[in-house]
């Protein structure tokens, strides 16, 4: 039997690695707009196994709300991206380094 | 649906948006004006309703127990909405000195607002969420506006990046916080968690680190500030401005909301995490600052220096250090929007002024502009008789009060360090010769908003008490529920 801990612990371990993914990655921004997906489902997870467990809707509510701006925001992210590359040939990590101070 | 009419602001000031982006469309570049002044019209409406309607009684719970409707969200929506008026003032030069002026920098700042004004009513926590990602997702696209310059373009990019990595910690709290009461709603979790005895569990410890981390990178405190300088620097100076103000007192609201409201009960833990991040703030921003040459840097490392004022304030528990916080984020808004109007007015056709060099000999080439930034600049700092020195004053006081010594001294220390990079800007403006003599232009408009932007600032440092008890009223028990 799967428990509300299984749940819990699966998305505390996806949330984890997003955000090493985030704070170590070193290489392609692209990785890092994947990151941030994978943040917000492991947040998902934890809203839908609540939700089941407190029989309580409002969870599964929110949770299409955070795709849908998962969504939106995965799109401005990219065009961001898109620019980014025009611009610099670009999409390395290590070419966010115009600014320093 | 009980009440909907309280959100009518909000329902106007969403039609206002679409409308403008379809005008837009169909509007040559000669013609832009149109929606400037339609953006102009619609940012006085929404605030004329908001003040239609000013929640002066207590605070009540409408829509569907969403949104509420008091004192202080009314408060920060007249001031966001009338300070958007004169960003968009600043904006229309900034676009005109780059030749083009995109109509969805006006259509961009008008959602901008909206989220915010859902964010500072909301007590409900999707509706929290959704407007702090309409605010936050409108201001990425537009620090990526000036799309052939490389460094807005990074900018955005880091901006991004973090906001998200914030929102996302800040949903994760939330999470947490839902799984704990089965409950979305702010008052409902406030209650639950204060019959149960629940307090202090490790769960709900989690949730609230989660929920000061997303919060602490929105507002650009230490240790979340690392997109602060570089977005600042790297956006454009029109989009500074209003990245400067409009998130700042969205943000300050969630804090009351959230904090003070929603986890009222667990008082004493959040209070010294917001305490240990000020003083980290004020020591950072402060020390960083005087290393800057460039002017937005400059402004950006004192953003995060007043912040830590602003939590210092908040971190006290009492209502005299709430209202301090309150004050001190009002009369911060008008100070930097100030700052940056004075840094566009300086700007010329395809050049952004943003060096303190730039600042060489201003009072030669406009004395009275440069007595503009000098208030500005003197409020920054804190020296009396101007707004900035009653906010400062307000603040360290309630730390006293709350008996923090050692806080407050160190406050006051990191204040007198910090005059001094606002004091070497003065001695630029009026003591160095101009590097450039090129006579300023600017028109009717521009010149009468930056002045009053500049006197309001002296107007409120002489006569403090009415700011005072309206800040004192909007965080009264009574008000705020």
């Amino acid at each position: 039997m799967i428990s509300l801990t299984h749940y819990l612990t699966l998305a505390a371990i996806l949330f984890a690695v997003s955000i090493a993914g985030i704070v170590l990655n070193r290489k392609n921004i692209l990785l890092i707009l994947m990151c941030i997906e994978l943040m917000l489902l492991s947040v998902n997870l934890n809203f839908v196994a609540f939700s089941h467990y407190l029989n309580n809707l409002h969870g599964q509510i929110f949770v299409f709300f955070i795709l849908t701006v998962a969504a939106a925001e995965a799109a401005i992210g990219l065009a961001i991206l898109v620019v980014f590359f025009r611009n610099k040939r670009s999409i390395q990590v290590q070419d966010l380094d115009e600014m320093k101070g | 649906m009980n009440g909907i009419g309280f959100a009518l602001p909000e329902i106007f000031m969403l039609v206002a948006a679409l409308v403008v982006l379809l005008v837009d469309l169909f509007l040559r570049q000669h013609s832009r004006i149109l929606t400037y002044m339609l953006t102009q019209a619609a940012l006085l409406a929404a605030a004329l309703l908001v003040y239609g309607n000013f929640a002066d009684g207590p605070a009540r719970q409408v829509v569907g127990d969403m949104y509420m409707h008091d004192y202080l969200s009314s408060l920060l929506k007249v001031m966001a909405l009338l300070l958007t008026c004169v960003i968009v003032v600043y904006g229309r030069k900034y676009w005109s000195d780059h030749q083009e002026a995109p109509g969805e920098f006006y259509v961009l700042v008008l959602f901008t607002v909206l989220g915010m004004m859902l964010m500072v009513s909301s007590t409900h926590l999707i509706v929290l969420y959704l407007g702090l990602e309409l605010m936050s997702l409108s201001l990425y696209a537009l620090v990526s506006l000036l799309r052939d310059d490389s460094r807005a373009t990074e900018a955005a990019m880091k901006y991004f990046i973090l906001g998200a990595l914030a929102s996302g910690m800040l949903l994760y709290g939330i999470s947490i916080l839902y799984g704990l009461t089965g409950s979305l709603e702010l008052l409902a979790i406030a209650e639950i968690l204060s019959h149960e005895g629940s307090a202090e569990t490790v769960p709900l410890l989690l949730a609230l680190v989660f929920l000061i981390a997303g919060l602490g990178f929105k507002l650009g405190v230490v240790p979340f500030h690392m997109w602060v300088p570089d977005v600042y620097q790297g956006a454009p100076t029109a989009v500074t401005a209003l990245i400067a103000s409009i998130p700042k007192l969205a943000t300050l609201a969630l804090l009351v909301r959230l904090l003070v409201s929603g986890l009222g009960n667990i008082t004493s833990d959040w209070a010294q995490i917001l305490m240990v991040l000020g003083m980290l703030s004020i020591m950072l921003g402060n020390l960083v600052a005087i290393a800057q040459m460039n002017l937005k840097r400059m402004l950006a490392y004192s953003a995060i220096a007043h912040m830590g004022f602003i939590l210092l304030g908040i971190s006290t528990q009492t209502m005299d250090g709430n209202s301090a916080a309150l004050f001190y984020a009002l009369v911060y808004v008008v100070m930097s929007v100030g700052g940056f109007g004075v840094l566009i007015l300086l700007g010329q056709a395809g050049i952004d002024a943003e060096t303190l060099y730039d600042l060489k000999g201003l009072n030669k080439r406009s004395p009275w502009f440069a007595f503009m930034m000098l208030l500005l600049l003197f409020s920054m700092a804190g020296i009396p008789p101007l707004a900035g020195f009653h906010a400062k004053l307000l603040v360290i006081n309630a730390v006293l009060q709350a008996g923090h010594l050692v806080l407050a001294v160190g406050m006051v220390i990191m204040s007198v360090i910090g005059a001094f990079y606002y004091l070497r800007a003065i001695k630029m403006m009026y003591f160095d010769e101009p590097d450039d003599s090129t006579p300023l232009k600017w028109d009717l408009e521009f010149g009468l908003t930056l002045s009053l932007n500049g006197v309001w600032v002296l107007v409120i440092g002489l006569m403090p008490s009415f700011l005072m008890t309206v800040c004192v009223r909007a965080l009264d028990a009574k008000h705020l529920l």
